[in-house]
């Protein structure tokens, strides 16, 4: 025995430790239980470092940026300065508008109207290995995550919580080949299983073949997995194929658009919801229908919701009608001339200052039965997300189709029409 | 047998152990390259198929050439390792167990200091890694993942590529004893 044990003693020790190693796996596939103690002081080591170079990434490269925009602003203003001190004007009330359409807003305001109970988390770091898509975020247990958690976005789900650590939490993104949860498609209400594939789409499994599902349905967690509540937006139907039993839906994550996220929400303490009937300007975000009585704010002669794509064209389409009442020529006034007035500028957002221009008043009697999106509204059911139209930040649709969604302007005009401002409107292609 | 392929095979375990790294840096190496696999590939996500913690195993055992101490090495940066994933603690234990071990085994017999002896044995490692993991994962855990032979290949040749600079600045950090 000792002479086997000097002779082989490399090959003894080597043994004993993959027998060690093996009965510490054994164990925790067993049992299903974790060794929390050596994971807690690997995670407590590694991802504080990681929040700090996050934090020196986040603030150098967003200093970089913001100084290269200045640069680009700067020269630019000194142009426009040249040609016409009022385009400037209309330069700088753009890039607000524009800087708006924030991704953390829209995080924030959607944390506000969501029923669940939820916390904000930004992703820190990847979890190892080539094939995992784990990541970890910087909230922990003792912000009260825990594991099995659901994790979102205002777009959809992303995740489940697998580990919550003091500091930090490993999340499973849904397009890990082992992740699964229960799904439920918009029209049809077929019941199914979202599995991950490992690549950008997930497959629906578990639908029998003569189930109707549709390319372009929507599908929604149906609550069945006591992980995500019911009524979150999960993806849309890429292709949909029958198979042996079951169909083969594969269905592109909402939530994971652009093949990865930064901000998450973790719901704490989730609420069901009914899966919304009509159609979402984008998921997460309900359309309003106009409040009874409400008059459209829609300035005369500016252009009809959903005419024109963007706040910056209906902003455009505005200065336009002003210079032309006023018979100006944008880019012809050398600089010290009179300018046109643009001090009673209408708002894009339907709140006119009084009293220049007239608003064309339109009584909201006859606008639902005109207007299919507000008749899909009326079908959205006392379950859909509820926004109040008067509390601020309000979400609002896009016109430019369901993936867009713009918020109310950051500064409310100066002076309160007599009439709630509320505008809405329906996407041009819907 | 030639005069070339006589260099590179040893006759004799390597005497050159005179130099190593500090305790400081035994620990902090394997800290930062599992941290740098980690939070780089947020960024550049191609670098996810960078296996620095491999290379610091492989590195320690040729440099070591003591398969005792290197097996033990591979096994605390496997730990670290799938302390940060969301398998079970040991699977690259395990496996980066075993590489240590027969990294070591190999600088016994051949002139580590050689790039392309180098350059081939961090490849052949890869791979090694790479094919014992999913070996490891379907019979201990029954997941069925697979394995690109083709693109394992691939990445194994770009790890070797990046192990020759690597393992040269890594030698700068040893201090003679």
């Amino acid at each position: 025995m000792d002479f086997f044990l000097s002779r082989y003693r490399h090959l003894t020790v080597l043994l004993i430790v993959i027998t060690a190693q093996l009965l510490l796996i054994a164990y925790q596939v067993r049992t299903n239980k974790d060794i929390p103690l050596i994971r807690v002081w690997a995670v407590t080591a590694v991802t504080p470092v990681e929040t700090g170079l996050e934090l020196v990434r986040h603030y150098t490269w967003g200093f970089a940026e913001e100084y290269f925009v200045l640069l680009g602003v700067r020269s630019q203003n000194e142009t426009l300065r040249k040609e016409n001190g009022q385009l400037k004007i209309e330069n700088n009330y753009l890039k607000n508008e524009l800087a708006t359409a924030d991704r953390a807003r829209a995080l924030s305001v959607f944390e506000a109207h969501s029923p669940s109970k939820t916390v904000a988390a930004r992703v820190i770091g990847n979890g190892t290995g080539a094939n995992s898509k784990v990541v970890f975020v910087d909230r922990g247990s003792t912000s009260g995550v825990e594991s099995g958690m659901a994790v979102v976005t205002p777009d959809g789900i992303v995740g489940k919580v697998v580990d919550a650590y003091p500091t930090a939490s490993l999340v499973m993104e849904i397009t890990d080949p082992t992740f699964a949860a229960g799904v439920i498609s918009q029209k049809n209400r077929v019941h199914g299983t979202l599995k991950g594939e490992g690549h950008a789409e997930c497959l629906v499994d578990y639908v029998q073949n003569e189930e109707p599902v549709e390319v372009g349905e929507w599908f929604y967690t149906s609550g069945d997995d006591r992980i995500f509540p019911r009524g979150f937006p999960v993806g849309r139907v890429a292709a949909v194929q029958n198979g042996k039993t079951f169909k083969q839906i594969y269905v592109t994550p909402s939530g994971m658009q652009g093949g990865g996220v930064e901000e998450v929400l973790i719901v704490l303490q989730g609420v069901h919801q009914e899966i919304p009937t009509g159609e979402v300007a984008s998921p997460g975000y309900q359309i309003l229908p106009l409040p009874a009585g409400a008059v459209s704010e829609t300035p005369e002669g500016a252009p009809e919701p959903g005419t024109l794509g963007t706040d910056a064209d209906r902003l455009r389409a505005i200065y336009k009608q002003v210079g032309e009442e006023e018979k100006h020529v944008y880019g012809v006034g050398a600089p010290g001339t009179k300018p046109p007035d643009f001090t009673k500028l209408p708002s894009i957002h339907g709140a006119p200052p009084p009293p220049v221009p007239k608003p064309k008043v339109e009584t909201k009697e006859s606008a639902p039965a005109e207007n299919p999106a507000d008749a899909d509204q009326e079908g959205l059911g006392e379950d859909s997300t509820v926004v109040d139209p008067n509390s601020t930040p309000a979400v609002r649709p896009a016109p430019n189709g369901p993936d867009a969604a713009v918020k109310a302007p950051a500064k409310p005009p100066a002076k309160a029409p007599a009439k709630p401002p509320t505008k809405t409107s329906a996407p041009p292609n819907r | 047998m030639t005069e070339y392929t006589e260099h590179l095979l040893r006759e004799a375990p390597r005497k050159d152990t005179a130099s190593r790294l500090r305790f400081v840096w035994l620990v902090v190496i394997p800290l930062l390259a599992v941290l740098s696999q980690v939070y780089v590939p947020r960024f550049i996500p191609f670098l996810a198929y960078l296996e620095l913690p491999l290379l610091i195993t492989v590195h320690f055992a040729l440099s070591r050439g003591t398969p005792i101490s290197s097996l033990f090495y591979g096994m605390y940066i496997g730990l670290v390792q799938d302390s940060l994933s969301h398998q079970p603690i040991g699977m690259y234990g395990i496996v980066k167990t075993l590489v240590g071990y027969f990294a070591a085994q190999v600088s016994m017999r051949f002139d580590v200091q050689n790039p392309v002896v180098t350059f081939i044995l961090s490849f052949f490692f890869y791979f090694f890694h790479q094919f014992f993991y999913w070996v490891l994962v379907r019979a201990l855990l029954g997941e069925s993942i697979a394995f690109d032979v083709q693109q394992t290949l691939t990445f194994g040749l770009l790890n070797a590529a990046v192990a020759l600079p690597l393992f040269r600045i890594l030698d700068k950090l040893k201090v003679s004893n």
